[in-house]
């Protein structure tokens, strides 16, 4: 299980979303699994193919998802992950 | 006389109703987001929003009591076995929603949604589930449409016209592609851009690749349809067969994105016109819009009551609607302009709002 923290400009879409812990041997498994626990989150985060929004990011650790595409990073029980939304705009 | 608008905003939905003092905006819905259009259907008295969030993606919202209560609603998904063109293995995802459009009276659960990248598609139980017209999106010539339109390097699917006579009749508008028929509910569709031209292409009457900005018909004639487009302004009274350019050689009616048909008269049509296209903003920094009574043999434009200097308004696509004879549009700076005499006169409802998206009168 690993601890996922989210951005609090989730929580305006998902109300009762909080930072908790979610199962899951890769960044993928872990979208899906926060999906099934708030359904619709995943949509939020990734896009129609499964890679990861333009303007999102995840941290593993301090370290930047490397597999945008298809969240392949693998996620250790002590990760500590976190869905932030990026810098953009102005 | 109608007396409810309903705005998509860049900072939410503004609803605003006229009352004996004139119009007034309600409190904002969903402040701070992004709407890509919004409007109410009438049908089932259910108000609609269309989101671009700029983290989250394109997402769905409707509310079935006039706002006061909105659920968000699963957005439209390509499916899997959808590729993003038939010359790539990219898959497409969903970028905007562009616009909604209601399906004939008779069918109230009938929704569209027109997409970037251009996509249509169709729900049968209002909103709940949404399905991708394969034969639109496999289409013979998909390899031609080309990047228009919103910000995005992928075509957009922003018209839908619905044949009151005839569900199965329906036509789309795709910038950059063009407009296409389908009289079979959709299982085949046909190009119906002869007579319009595109001045970005090499072949510039070529079949598809033309961009039309926003399509209409008339209500009452629907083979009656007119188009405010990348080049000009065309009409055509034969379903879409051959178009004619009725924008003006001298003069301002000619680039714009907006056009507003009378549903009652098919010789009537607004448009805003803006400077082409390098540019974009109002012609000379006068703000304008131009009435037809007369399938665009001639034009007025009308002026009064708008301002006619330093103005860098444009109208996009959505944010201009008629109903009778009161008349509307808003603009990117956020001004929103009434008349209720057809144009001749205006009148400034409000000059500090958001970005305006859309504008669309409602009922009740």
């Amino acid at each position: 299980m690993a601890r996922v923290q989210f951005t609090k400009h989730l929580i305006r879409f998902f109300p009762k979303l909080r930072d908790g812990e979610f199962a899951g041997g890769t960044v993928a498994d872990l979208v899906r699994a926060i999906d099934d626990a708030h359904p619709g989150l995943g949509g939020y985060i990734v896009d129609d193919r499964g890679a990861l929004r333009v303007h999102v990011n995840i941290f593993l650790d301090d370290e930047l998802v490397k597999d945008r595409e298809s969240l392949s990073d693998r996620v250790r029980r002590d990760t500590k992950v976190s869905i932030f939304q990026a810098l953009s705009g102005g | 006389m109608a007396r409810n608008l309903v705005l998509g905003t860049k900072k939410g939905v503004l609803i605003l109703r006229k009352g004996k003092r004139g119009w007034s905006a309600q409190p904002i819905q969903h402040p701070g987001l992004s709407v890509s259009f919004a409007f109410h259907d009438d049908r089932t008295d259910t108000l609609w929003a269309a989101f671009d969030h700029g983290h989250w993606g394109a997402k769905l919202s409707k509310s079935p009591n006039g706002g006061k209560k909105w659920q968000e609603v699963a957005p439209p998904r390509f499916p899997a076995r959808a590729k993003l063109t038939p010359a790539t293995k990219k898959k497409p995802t969903l970028r905007y929603i562009y616009v909604l459009a209601p399906g004939r009276k008779e069918e109230p659960k009938r929704l569209y949604v027109g997409t970037v990248p251009g996509g249509l598609f169709a729900s049968d139980d209002n909103g709940t589930t949404f399905e991708l017209c394969d034969p639109l999106w496999t289409h013979r010539t998909r390899d031609k449409w080309i990047q228009g339109g919103k910000d995005f390097d992928e075509p957009g699917l922003h018209s839908v016209v619905v044949d009151p006579r005839d569900a199965q009749h329906v036509y789309i508008g795709i910038s950059a592609a063009g407009v296409f028929e389908t009289r079979d509910g959709g299982a085949s569709w046909e190009p119906r851009n002869k007579g319009t031209v595109a001045a970005f292409l090499p072949d510039q009457k070529s079949e598809v690749g033309q961009d039309p900005h926003f399509v209409m018909a008339c209500a009452r004639e629907p083979d009656v349809l007119w188009q405010q487009n990348h080049c000009g302004v065309y009409r055509t009274t034969n379903g879409g067969k051959t178009w004619t350019d009725i924008g003006q050689k001298k003069g301002v009616v000619g680039f714009g994105f907006a056009i507003a048909v009378d549903n009652a008269d098919p010789a009537r049509a607004w448009v805003v016109p803006a400077t082409s296209d390098e540019k974009r903003y109002a012609k000379d920094g006068a703000l304008c819009v131009a009435r037809t009574d007369d399938g665009g043999k001639s034009w007025s434009v009308l002026r009064r009551g708008l301002p006619q200097e330093n103005a860098f308004d444009v109208t996009y696509r959505h944010a201009l609607d008629c109903r009778g004879d009161t008349v509307a549009f808003g603009t990117t700076t956020g001004n929103l302009y009434v008349s209720d005499d057809r144009g001749e006169r205006w009148k400034c409802v409000g000059s500090n709002f958001p970005p305006i998206m859309s504008v669309r009168f409602a009922s009740g």
